[in-house]
């Protein structure tokens, strides 16, 4: 076991880990943090993206010792003082949505990508989603709500 | 863009944005594997990585060293917990073979994924350690994956006790079909695959068991699409009373018939909770599910179609094999008959030809994926309609125009009745956005010039059935459920109203679609409806969301439930008013007497029918109402797509650059959520024609094992589609609406693949096989060129 | 989807690391992980230690050294795909950097790592073969140069000692242009099915294939005849001379060396136009 130190949605947490715990599993059974979800074994579908240190990353394919000493923004974190974030919200008006379990990932995605191009076209926000999967929108939804928050 | 209505009044046609997603944007949704009880313990299925092998020996004695470990069971262990097979509900004729299917196998290994043993431990990667140390000996026997090789003479025997592999053989004719087919001057005949597909919601399966044994008393937590349905087929699988068992559907990730299933670990979870007397939680892995959860499609089909010269469509012949995999699942058997109808397209034939062969492989249970049947049918008519207009060299959209069913309702060859549609109006309208004419122009110009890139330009005209009903045409077909559905509104007295549904959604905006129509037929603000829905503890009656039925059916069955309040309402009303009943009028529950301003509305009755003061002689108090809808007919959604894409004629990369849907599908209650539902189907049917395939080798081993290679297209690999609609409202409803959760999965291979096809035709191109990868385009191209 | 158990340490400088891969008998360097973390969690890959380089952020670096450019060893794809040295002296790395994987592979994935997994499908390989670059190692006699060609060694294996670190690679600056990587995935984020790097050299070209073989290749055919005057188009027909590609369900063997000839094509149009 190792001890560790992340800061999670500004709030940090101590804890002991074995070297093989994923980022993922300390999130949702260490910290009760279910917003972050598991949809695939191969860093394929992005369900279980989050930032580290501000930056999308899928929690699956880092170890939570990887994560010793960073900043992890999850999906629990996004929202201040009630109110959603601007892709959340965007998310919500444009309909990008419908079973949900690819969204937490798929808004953190674009938080990403939104912070490293604040104006990105309709191509760029396709591209930065290329490893983000979701079965039920076909992405028009979401790469409309990628560009309303863009321009809010 | 979607808004938020704040006043009582007209909802249904709203573009109302969804209820459901402010937990989903939040992370405060809870699917299965969200959920933790006291004491629970994780459970590993242990899998035969042979396709077909006998179970010679299993020892979990060294699983049951490692650490962490609470209990293991062989297939063997557990052979008496069953008190019958997994269900298959839909065994379409008398003498359907239906093997036993038990959760964990015994005698024999029949496709690779099938469990052989499972073990429970106090953490998952614990239990996850303890599976590998499981001993399995295995004796490897030839595999066949596919269905025409496994109804050769001295294929293996996937089921030993039959004498072939043979399920079933289900046949619809109409008597002049021979005849037909012999006179017909033009008869064309294709040969299609429908290719294996993993439905792939983004949520994988899970299941959460617990048995409280003072109370005998069994929760389950699936991810299921069919809480109703599952607690029926368990109770009788584990042979326990119905009553003893609640099942429960949380929020649920996507399913699109993938969890419209009786699956072997949701028994399995119960039965182990049973025995250890703690919570079991299985939740499976992406490449497990790769495995371990249903298959679609995997149909071989020839159809013929018999026209006259001047493209008179005038018969259709089908024959269909198809891979049930290694059992027959839930609707297994029945989802290639959902199609057998509807092979004759949108088009106006005489005679009706078909026949479908199930055939057991070594291979995981194919069963319904989004479209069930339909998308196999359309794409096989809709491919020979342009395989008829190349050979009579007449323009698709001609043909199409020629043959188009007119009048409504109409009867069509295979024996149902479609209640209405526009096709010439659907497909003019696509065409019109499209700018076919223009299209045609750059193709010929592109042609002219030999681009590199060749345009191809393709159509889809469909029509499908949905909304499986009437029960008694079910029952004749031998489906062992009925095609109602039930919804229960609950006026409670400060105003709110409960609605209980008995479908199931996991991703459809049931919550808001629902509250708009209550909204607006008994004027209660929208955010004092409250939707329950999913556990069969609170609405007991149901039959769940699949086939494009939610709102066909279950959605009727609500506003004829605000039929009933709107009725006891009425009297109430009437009786504090003191007035006649015939005297009031009223409109989005709001109760006026004409030349007076006396009103009342149905939450002033609520009010009243609660407190039961003043009701009127002999009326129950109270403001409840419950309907059970069974519909007099199928749902007949239709409608033209035009798909336009480029083809690199170097490299094969095919490029979409537009995509067309212009469906009829009825009144519409929320056309944000519909058009949400198009954009997904169509998504769908863009990643069968273009991307998506298992692939098994040799052996019997699923090459496309994981989502590296198994293709599920993402954002950069889809377009924007150009969405409209043409209305034909359904006849058969009060709120002539139908069902739209396929229609985009239905049409949009067939559109796709005609559009490859046209921009090869110039080369001698007439086929390339789904999904149209880059290398089939090369072959093809070469292959055409040659001829 | 959970890894075997393994014993971990965090390198604290590039010494240290190689200390501890001396350490224990199945040690692995983890830098992003992208590489290693998914075939530990499908249990393909079961290490006994993983020697976390991760965190040696003064292997993270890319500028100028002379004729070359040196890109640390454990510099992310992100950071790669964005930096201005590269994009005005080295395009192509910046480039294919920005092809990899998908965005959140590129914020861990580094280039030191893509280098030491060999993958014949990875794209980094290939660029720096067509560059001809020189990589930098650290091993327990201390530091040693060689060109990147020598380190393959086969399917994803590198003919580095177990105990040595991969610290710096240098590329020669080419300029803004006079490059190309032409790549065909079937969806974006997947690795390639075929890929050609080509680079402006010697009056003709460096050209290396990606997915042709158990490594990245140098089109050999290709490059002898540019040299001997053959236009593009003719030398391009020369690919996949010499090229064993793998057939799988993305593309059979035969179709890979048919793209190989018009992507070098299409290539050498780009870098020699």
């Amino acid at each position: 076991m190792r001890r560790i130190a992340v800061t999670v949605n500004g709030e940090r947490h101590e804890a002991e880990v074995e070297p093989r715990d994923l980022l993922v599993y300390f999130l949702r059974e260490g910290l009760g943090l279910t917003g972050t979800v598991v949809g695939c074994d191969t860093s394929s579908c992005g369900s279980c993206t989050v930032l580290v240190d501000g930056e999308s990353v899928k929690s699956c394919t880092v170890l939570a010792v990887q994560a010793d000493g960073r900043e992890v923004t999850t999906i629990e974190g996004l929202a201040t003082n009630g109110r959603l974030h601007p892709v959340q919200q965007a998310f919500h008006e444009a309909h990008a949505l419908q079973c949900g379990f690819c969204t937490p990932g798929m808004v953190l995605a674009s938080v990403s990508l939104l912070a490293e191009n604040p104006s990105p076209s309709d191509e760029e926000i396709r591209h930065a989603l290329e490893g983000n999967l979701c079965r039920c929108t076909g992405y028009q939804n979401i790469v409309k709500a990628v560009k309303a928050a863009s321009a809010a | 863009m979607a808004v938020t209505e704040e006043k009582a009044g007209a909802w249904i046609g709203k573009p109302v944005a969804r209820k459901e997603d402010a937990k989903l944007l939040t992370g405060q949704s809870r699917y299965v594997d969200d959920l933790t009880l006291p004491g629970m313990v994780f459970a590993a299925v242990v899998r035969s990585p042979f396709a077909h092998a006998r179970i010679k020996r299993v020892d979990v004695a060294p699983a049951l060293e490692s650490e962490g470990v609470v209990a293991a069971f062989t297939g063997a262990d557990l052979a008496e917990d069953w008190a019958a097979t997994l269900p298959c509900v839909w065994l379409v004729t008398e003498d359907t073979k239906q093997p036993m299917h038990r959760p964990l196998a015994t005698d024999k290994a029949r496709y690779a994924g099938d469990g052989v043993a499972v073990v429970l431990a106090e953490t998952r990667a614990q239990a996850k350690d303890a599976a590998e140390l499981v001993e399995v000996d295995y004796e490897p026997l030839p595999a066949v994956i596919d269905p025409e090789e496994a109804l050769a003479e001295g294929a293996p025997l996937v089921h030993e006790e039959l004498e072939d592999n043979r399920s079933y053989t289900w046949a619809l004719k109409t008597d002049n079909a021979d005849d037909v087919f012999s006179s017909a001057p033009v008869v064309v005949k294709e040969r299609y695959r429908q290719q294996r597909l993993i439905p792939n919601a983004i949520e994988p399966r899970g299941v959460l068991a617990q048995y409280l044994p003072a109370q005998d008393e069994y929760t389950l937590w699936s991810a299921t699409q069919i809480p109703h349905i599952l607690r029926f087929w368990l109770a009788v699988t584990l042979g326990i009373p119905e009553a003893r068992l609640r099942v429960v559907a949380p929020d649920v990730g996507g399913g699109f018939g993938s969890k419209l299933n009786v699956y072997a670990e949701e028994a399995l979870a119960l039965v182990l909770a049973r025995r250890l007397g703690r919570p079991v939680k299985w939740t499976e892995e992406r490449s497990e599910g790769y495995l371990a959860t249903s298959h679609g499609r995997d149909q071989w089909q020839e159809i013929e179609l018999a026209a006259d010269e001047d493209g008179t469509l005038r018969g259709v012949r089908v024959r269909l094999t198809v891979g049930m995999g290694a059992y027959l699942q839930l609707v297994g058997a029945g989802t290639p008959i959902l199609g057998a109808w509807v092979y004759g397209g949108a088009y106006d034939i005489e005679a009706y030809d078909f026949e479908c062969v199930g055939v057991f492989t070594t291979a995981t249970p194919t069963d319904a994926y989004r479209g069930a049947g339909r998308p196999e049918a359309t794409y096989a008519i809709e491919r020979a309609m342009d395989a008829l207009a190349r050979r009579l060299d007449m323009d698709p959209v001609e043909l199409r125009r020629k043959n188009f069913i007119t009048e409504f309702p109409k009867t069509i060859a295979s024996g149902l009745e479609i209640d209405s549609g526009d096709f010439h109006g659907a497909l003019d309208r696509a065409l019109e956005l499209v700018d076919y004419e223009g299209l045609r122009r750059e193709q010929a110009e592109r042609r002219a010039a030999g681009d590199g890139k060749q345009l191809g330009i393709g159509l889809a005209t469909y029509t499908e059935m949905c909304g499986l009903a009437p029960s008694r045409i079910l029952g004749v077909l031998l489906y062992a459920a009925g095609g109602w559905d039930a919804a229960t509104i609950r006026c409670l007295p400060t105003g709110s109203v409960q609605v209980f549904i008995g479908t199931s959604p996991h991703g459809q905006g049931h919550v808001t679609t629902f509250s708009q129509i209550v909204a607006d037929r008994l004027g209660i603000p929208i955010e004092q409806v409250e939707v329950l829905h999913g556990d069969t503890s609170t609405m007991q009656l149901g039959l769940d969301t699949y086939g494009s039925r939610s709102l066909a059916v279950g959605g009727v069955a609500l506003y004829k439930a605000a039929d009933k309040i709107v009725e006891k309402s009425k009297a109430v009303v009437a009786h504090k008013l003191e007035v006649s009943p015939d005297d009031l009028q009223e409109e989005h529950g709001r109760f006026t007497v004409a030349g007076t301003d006396k009103a009342m509305t149905v939450q002033d009755a609520a009010l009243h029918a609660f407190t039961a003061h003043d009701l009127p002689d002999g009326m129950e108090p109270g403001l409840e109402a419950t309907f059970v809808y069974d519909p007099p007919n199928f749902s007949w959604p239709g409608g033209a797509h035009v798909a336009v894409l480029e083809v690199d004629t170097e490299t094969g990369e095919i490029e979409l650059r537009r995509y067309v849907a212009v469906d009829e599908i009825g009144n519409v209650v929320n056309p944000t959520i519909v058009d949400g539902q198009v954009h997904g189907g169509v998504a769908q049917g863009i990643g069968q024609a273009l991307f998506e395939e298992a692939i098994y080798d040799e052996e019997g081993n699923l090459t496309t094992g994981s989502m590296v290679s198994y293709l599920v297209p993402s954002a950069a690999e889809l377009i924007d589609l150009e969405l409209d609609r043409v209305s034909a409202p359904s006849p058969t409803n009060p709120m002539g609406v139908k069902g739209v959760g396929e229609t985009g999965a239905i049409a949009s291979p067939a559109a796709v693949i005609n559009a490859v096809v046209d921009a090869l035709a110039q080369f001698g191109v007439t086929d390339v096989e789904m999904p149209a990868k880059p290398e089939r385009v090369w072959r093809a191209l070469q292959e055409g060129g040659a001829r | 989807m959970i890894p075997a158990r393994f014993d971990y340490e965090v390198a604290e400088s590039a010494d240290h690391a190689v200390e501890l891969l001396g350490s224990g008998p199945d040690a692995k360097l983890l830098a992003g992980g992208h590489s290693l973390l998914p075939l530990m969690r499908l249990r393909l890959a079961r290490p006994e230690l993983l020697v976390d380089v991760g965190r040696l952020g003064d292997l993270s670096y890319v500028r100028e050294d002379g004729d070359a450019i040196a890109i640390g060893a454990l510099t992310r794809y992100h950071d790669l795909e964005r930096s201005e040295l590269l994009r005005a002296e080295a395009p192509i790395v910046a480039h294919a950097a920005g092809t990899v994987g998908d965005p959140q592979v590129r914020h861990r994935g580094t280039i030191g790592g893509s280098v030491a997994h060999c993958d014949p499908a990875s794209d980094a390989p290939t660029v720096l073969l067509a560059l001809d670059a020189e990589l930098v190692v650290r091993g327990p006699g201390g530091e040693r140069r060689l060109p990147v060609a020598e380190s393959f060694g086969g399917f994803l294996a590198t003919t580095l000692d177990p105990q040595e670190l991969l610290t710096e690679i240098r590329v020669p600056k080419t300029g803004a242009d006079g490059w190309a990587y032409e790549k065909l995935t079937r969806r974006a984020q997947d690795w390639a099915t075929v890929a050609v790097a080509a680079v402006r050299a010697n009056g003709g070209a460096r050209v290396a294939l990606t997915n042709m073989g158990p490594t990245a290749l140098r089109a050999g055919g290709v490059e002898e005849a540019l040299a001997s005057g053959s236009d593009p188009a003719a030398a391009a027909e020369r690919a996949a001379d010499g090229t064993s590609p793998p057939s799988d369900h993305n593309a059979s063997a035969e179709f890979r060396q048919h793209l190989a000839r018009v992507l070098t094509r299409r290539a050498l149009e780009k870098a020699l136009g």
